[in-house]
């Protein structure tokens, strides 16, 4: 791998929460144009791991750099900047409960500045129609399905054309068939904007659908970073015990 | 125990960093005037109606207490004066005050700590938004302009809820219970009150968007927030009072 294509460069990064510590030395390269999928157990520090991408939090040790910039580093408008190169995808979907759908995709539109206001409803339709959500801009959040509360979530991530799209377990909690949708639309984003994904899942299912690499974090740290192939191929008790559990969630439905 | 006094001056040590937080963001742009408007009419126009109802029963209550206790010493002719200065230098603070930690103070404990939990406000980071000036800088000085307001309504009310209960209950002679009412009061009086009302104003919503930025454990968690941020403001006026009282006199 060459300099060049590395776009997330994280080394050694540390954080606990008290007496807690749920990161304990992450290392991981994330290539510019890939789709890394990060794997682990429940509270096994996912979410956590990717705030500290996006400089929601400050790492204890350690650091993330993106472009070779130190993100713990950045204040003021340099963090703006910055943060106009991410979309962030929330567990639930995040969005505003006090604004329609329109507004919320319309949001990184009008706080990013990144493109004109008479640009900015039709930027909305566009990026409400890529996710199949077209007409729905006058609802509130609170009428639409989770499903959907997602797709909306992913709109407004995409709304100014991010780099690098961050997806904080996209799927869980759907039944497998708008699983499967919510797949392909993170794949056609992949295409269409060029950008960098790192995608947090629970499940294989997803992970051979949408990842380039597998990385898989355990105890704090990154165990196994490799393709989702190779990932079945490795003898490691901690991958099997994950694989199985995600197995028997699927035998048992829900 | 030790665990607990942690806990206190973790909660006061978060206060003044709100506070603190709150006054560096408040004179910068972009001013979003549609929030501190509806914030205003929230927290002002909205609890109009229960603010004023306790008013008007504490001033009714006041002047039948204090008429029974002042004609022990032939001083019932006093009753006015003393209702109006109760309600004007305490009473409609402080009640109006408790009243609007336990609506306004819940609401932003409650509303804040359910965005922090669905990641609301770590969304609104995301999307270059800071969340104590987007969230929490109009509903502060929402409150601290408001709150006074109330109290000046509430001021009012009440010495006309005395003035009733007097008249036509107690039949006390209607233009004798006016003079009285107002001869004793002097304008530090009634500033005091209000001086009160924006401080508790401050304290309320402080500490109520504070107990919501600080929720964490989903539903239970924000019931936890909407909890504290009733009884640790209801406490703060309480003990703020006693000092403001002595110093403002
Ligand atoms: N702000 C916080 N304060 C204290 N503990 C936290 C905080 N955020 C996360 N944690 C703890 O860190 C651990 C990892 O959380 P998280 O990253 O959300 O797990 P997951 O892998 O399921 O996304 C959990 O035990 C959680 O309780
Ligand atoms: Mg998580």
């Amino acid at each position: 791998m060459t300099e060049a294509t590395v776009k997330i460069r994280i080394r050694d990064l540390h954080r606990a929460f008290g007496t807690k510590v749920v990161l304990d030395g992450v290392d991981l390269d994330v290539e510019a144009g890939s789709s890394t999928v990060i794997i682990g157990g429940s509270g096994s520090g996912k979410s956590v791991f990717l705030k500290h991408v996006i400089g929601l939090l400050t790492p204890d040790r350690g650091s993330v750099e993106v472009d070779g910039v130190t993100v713990h580093q950045l204040r003021g408008t340099d963090l703006t900047r910055f943060r106009r190169k991410f979309g962030m995808a929330f567990q639930e979907g995040a969005l505003f409960d006090s604004m329609t759908v329109a507004d919320n995709v319309a949001f990184p539109l009008r706080r990013l500045g990144s493109i004109g206001r008479d640009e900015v409803d039709d930027r909305v339709r566009e990026c409400l129609a890529l996710v199949h959500l077209d007409g729905v801009g006058d609802k509130m959040p609170a009428e639409l399905s989770g499903g959907m509360r997602r797709r909306v979530g992913f709109a407004r991530a995409i709304a100014h054309r991010p780099e690098i799209l961050l997806f904080d377990e996209p799927t869980t909690g759907l039944d497998p068939v708008t699983k499967a949708s919510i797949d392909e639309l993170i794949i056609d984003f992949r295409e269409s904007l060029q950008s960098t994904l790192v995608i947090i899942s629970h499940d294989m299912g997803s992970v051979f659908r949408t990842a380039d690499k597998v990385a898989m974090l355990y105890e704090g740290r990154i165990i196994v970073h490799a393709t989702p192939r190779e990932l079945l191929t490795l003898e490691d008790p901690r991958i099997s015990e994950f694989l199985r559990r995600d197995l028997e969630t699927w035998a048992t439905p829900p | 125990m030790s665990n607990s006094i942690e806990a206190f001056f973790e909660e006061i040590g978060r206060f003044f960093r709100m506070l603190w937080q709150v006054l560096v963001w408040t004179p910068r742009r972009p001013f979003d005037g549609r929030q501190w408007l509806l914030q205003m009419v929230r927290v002002g126009v909205n609890s109009l109606p229960v603010v004023l109802l306790t008013a008007m029963f504490t001033g009714m209550v006041m002047a039948l207490q204090t008429t029974s206790t002042l004609q022990r010493y032939g001083a019932e002719r006093y009753v006015g004066s003393l209702v109006a200065l109760s309600m004007v230098r305490e009473l409609a603070a402080v009640l109006g005050g408790l009243v609007i930690a336990g609506r306004s103070g819940s609401a932003m404990g409650a509303e804040l700590g359910s965005m922090r939990v669905t990641e609301q406000i770590d969304a609104l980071e995301v999307m270059a938004t800071d969340p104590v000036h987007y969230l929490v800088v109009p509903r502060v000085w929402a409150t601290v302009f408001m709150l006074p307001l109330l109290v000046a309504l509430s001021d009012a009310i009440g010495i006309w809820g005395g003035y009733v209960v007097s008249v036509l209950l107690l039949g006390t002679n209607p233009v004798a219970y006016m003079e009285t009412t107002f001869q004793y009061m002097e304008f530090s009086d009634l500033f005091s009150g209000l001086v009160k009302a924006a401080f508790f104003g401050l304290l309320i919503s402080i500490i109520g968007c504070q107990q919501g930025f600080y929720a964490r454990g989903g539903a239970a968690g924000v019931g936890r927030a909407t909890t504290r941020a009733v009884v640790f403001a209801s406490i703060a006026i309480l003990i703020s009072d006693f000092f403001l009282t002595k110093v403002l006199f």
